[in-house]
């Protein structure tokens, strides 16, 4: 299986649901082309609604076709869509509606475009709302059963999508269980906590620190606890990685983690230092704010040394 | 029942709602009482003659839709269902209190006749929207009814709404605009200013009539237009009289949010049953 973008696998799930689910509906604010919801949309034209470039709008539409019975799909980048806060707050979270709200474009991956097209604290928003779920799958076969899962889902669900391509990381859709952590190296007294994009990252890192534990961590909200403290028994350093915000995000669940169940080693948040971004490649991009393997392995072997 | 005997009949079930506002108000000691006694004779004519519904199962799927977008006017909802009979009068007393069925704004997880939560300013009419757009693509007939404030117009997600409402061809989406002229920091007018206000809801495409809200006559007629509209969404610009019915509240903004005394309410009560504001 070739690389792939999250959001072209998205895409071809929501579709392939679509034909099997009449209640499934889809909502976009001009960017169908970009979250790839307009497969859906040439396909199935009578259940795709485009909404223009209003996403509050569309958020509470979204929230009273649910009320109907339908499962709305609702899609635009994830900056613009959990910019809408308060009316995802109330007319989505409070009012307990079964929307879905894909946010593609997550993070510094998008490159060139820069700052105000990165979702960089949409995690961190999305999991501070009581009831819902936060997903963030790391390539294509997760991707399609995190797209299952949420459709099947009753339920808020946020799903975190790239723009970019990621490699094929697991081996089967069954990799994929909503609540739990997926370990993919074990062993030594280190451990790479990834989502997403970054855990290609982390998995290049750990070539250079072997041996050391790579978990990828497909499921943000609710964060899979009892893997979190059996890595806290087992490792003297636990490093988070992600293309988002360290305020907020994986690094913030995992640390909440690791404080109540009485963490003895080191704790280190890699992504998004509390500051904003800004244009610029990709990889660029990670290696200037520290998410490529090569900065991983250079923190984590900085801070091991001053343990 | 002739259309004279019907207002009488709907005149006399809104007086008693404004009663029974002023009383549940007085009881939480907190609560919109301005906002409330202006919507109220919208919500008595939806409720008592124009939407189909079963006040004993709220969740009807046969039922029409009411969104209070402005969700503060919430005790005349209340008071409106319990003259239906939905649910005991007794539980009015519990408005605001812990535990309490009656949220402060209205709240769909736990009370039931709620069918959106609402009390975010701007957010009802796009989940009105939503609720009619789904029930016409599920070939349903039911219509949605939806009140919207004057001030709650402000928000920048009304004028989403009002783009994208007749994009899909809503004629069963009926919005109210409870135009009292009144918000928290003085008149609607001054705060920011909306006129011309129906010429707006016209620009957007929208079937849009003008009445005095208080006067169920014109209240009757315009839901009576709405329902033959063939296509488009319809927005009623209904004239209120914020407090309306008591001569101390009305068209004072000191009222919007707060809760009349013990003896305050009993001057009011003598004014709504004594008669004194007849129509």
């Amino acid at each position: 299986m070739s690389a792939k973008a999250t959001r072209d696998s998205f895409g071809e799930t929501l579709l392939a649901l679509g034909k099997e689910d009449k209640r499934i509906v889809v909502l976009d604010a001009d960017l169908s082309a970009s979250t790839k919801s307009g497969i859906f949309g040439k396909a199935i034209p009578e259940r795709f609604f485009q909404m223009g470039i209003a996403e509050a709008n569309m958020v509470g539409t979204a929230a009273g076709m649910s009320f109907t019975g339908l499962i709305p799909f609702i899609c635009s980048f994830g900056a613009f869509l959990t910019g809408r806060y308060d009316t995802i707050r109330i007319s989505i979270g409070y009012s307990k509606a079964n929307v879905k709200l894909v946010g593609t474009h997550a993070g510094l991956g998008i490159g060139d475009d820069g700052y105000t097209q990165m979702g960089l604290e949409d995690l961190s928003l999305m999991r501070g709302l009581p009831g819902f779920t936060v997903l963030q799958p790391c390539d294509h076969v997760t991707t399609v059963a995190a797209v299952r899962f949420a459709a099947s889902h009753e339920g808020p669900v946020y799903l975190r999508l790239t723009r970019q391509k990621l490699p094929q990381v697991h081996t089967s859709e069954s990799a994929f269980k909503m609540g739990q952590g997926i370990v993919l190296k074990e062993g030594g007294k280190v451990a790479l906590l990834a989502s997403g994009a970054t855990v290609t990252e982390a998995l290049g890192a750990s070539l250079d620190l072997e041996p050391c534990w790579v978990v990828d961590f497909p499921t943000i909200k609710p964060i899979d606890r009892n893997l979190i403290r059996t890595l806290a028994q087992k490792c003297q350093l636990i490093a988070t990685v992600e293309d988002h915000s360290v305020v907020g995000g994986l690094g913030s669940a995992v640390a909440e983690v690791l404080a109540e169940e009485g963490f003895a080693g080191k704790l280190v948040r890699l992504g998004l230092q509390d500051r904003y971004a800004e244009s610029g490649e990709a990889p660029a991009l990670y290696e200037k704010y520290g998410i490529s393997s090569a900065k991983i392995t250079a923190s984590v072997r900085a801070k091991l040394a001053s343990l | 029942m002739s259309e004279l005997a019907l207002i009488q009949k709907l005149e006399e079930i809104a007086t008693r709602c404004r009663v029974s506002i002023l009383t549940m108000l007085e009881k939480a000691k907190s609560g919109h009482p301005g906002g409330s006694l202006s919507v109220i004779d919208l919500v008595v004519a939806l409720f008592f003659h124009e939407m189909k519904q079963d006040p004993l199962k709220p969740h009807w799927e046969g039922r029409d839709r009411f969104v209070l977008s402005k969700g503060h006017g919430v005790p005349a909802l209340y008071a409106a269902l319990v003259e239906l009979g939905a649910f005991p009068k007794a539980e009015l007393d519990t408005l605001r209190v812990i535990d309490s069925r009656l949220q402060g704004h209205p709240d769909r997880v736990v009370f039931p006749w709620a069918e959106a939560s609402t009390g975010s300013l701007g957010q009802g009419l796009s989940i009105a929207q939503g609720i009619a757009l789904g029930l016409k693509c599920q070939g349903k007939a039911n219509r949605v009814f939806c009140v919207i404030g004057d001030g709650e117009s402000q928000e920048g997600q009304i004028w989403e709404a009002a783009m994208s409402a007749p994009k899909f061809g809503l004629n069963n989406l009926i919005a109210f605009t409870d135009a009292n002229n009144g918000q928290i920091d003085g008149h609607v007018t001054e705060v920011m200013d909306l006129r011309p206000l129906a010429d707006k809801w016209k620009s957007f495409r929208w079937a849009v009539q003008e009445i005095d809200g208080h006067d169920f006559g014109q209240i009757l007629g315009a839901l009576e237009t709405a329902r033959k509209e063939p296509e488009r969404p319809t927005m009623i610009i209904a004239r209120t009289v914020k407090g309306k019915g008591v001569s101390f509240m009305e068209n004072n903004i000191g009222w919007h949010g707060v809760a009349p005394t013990a003896e305050q309410l009993k001057q009011a009560t003598q004014e709504l049953l004594g008669g004194r504001n007849e129509r």
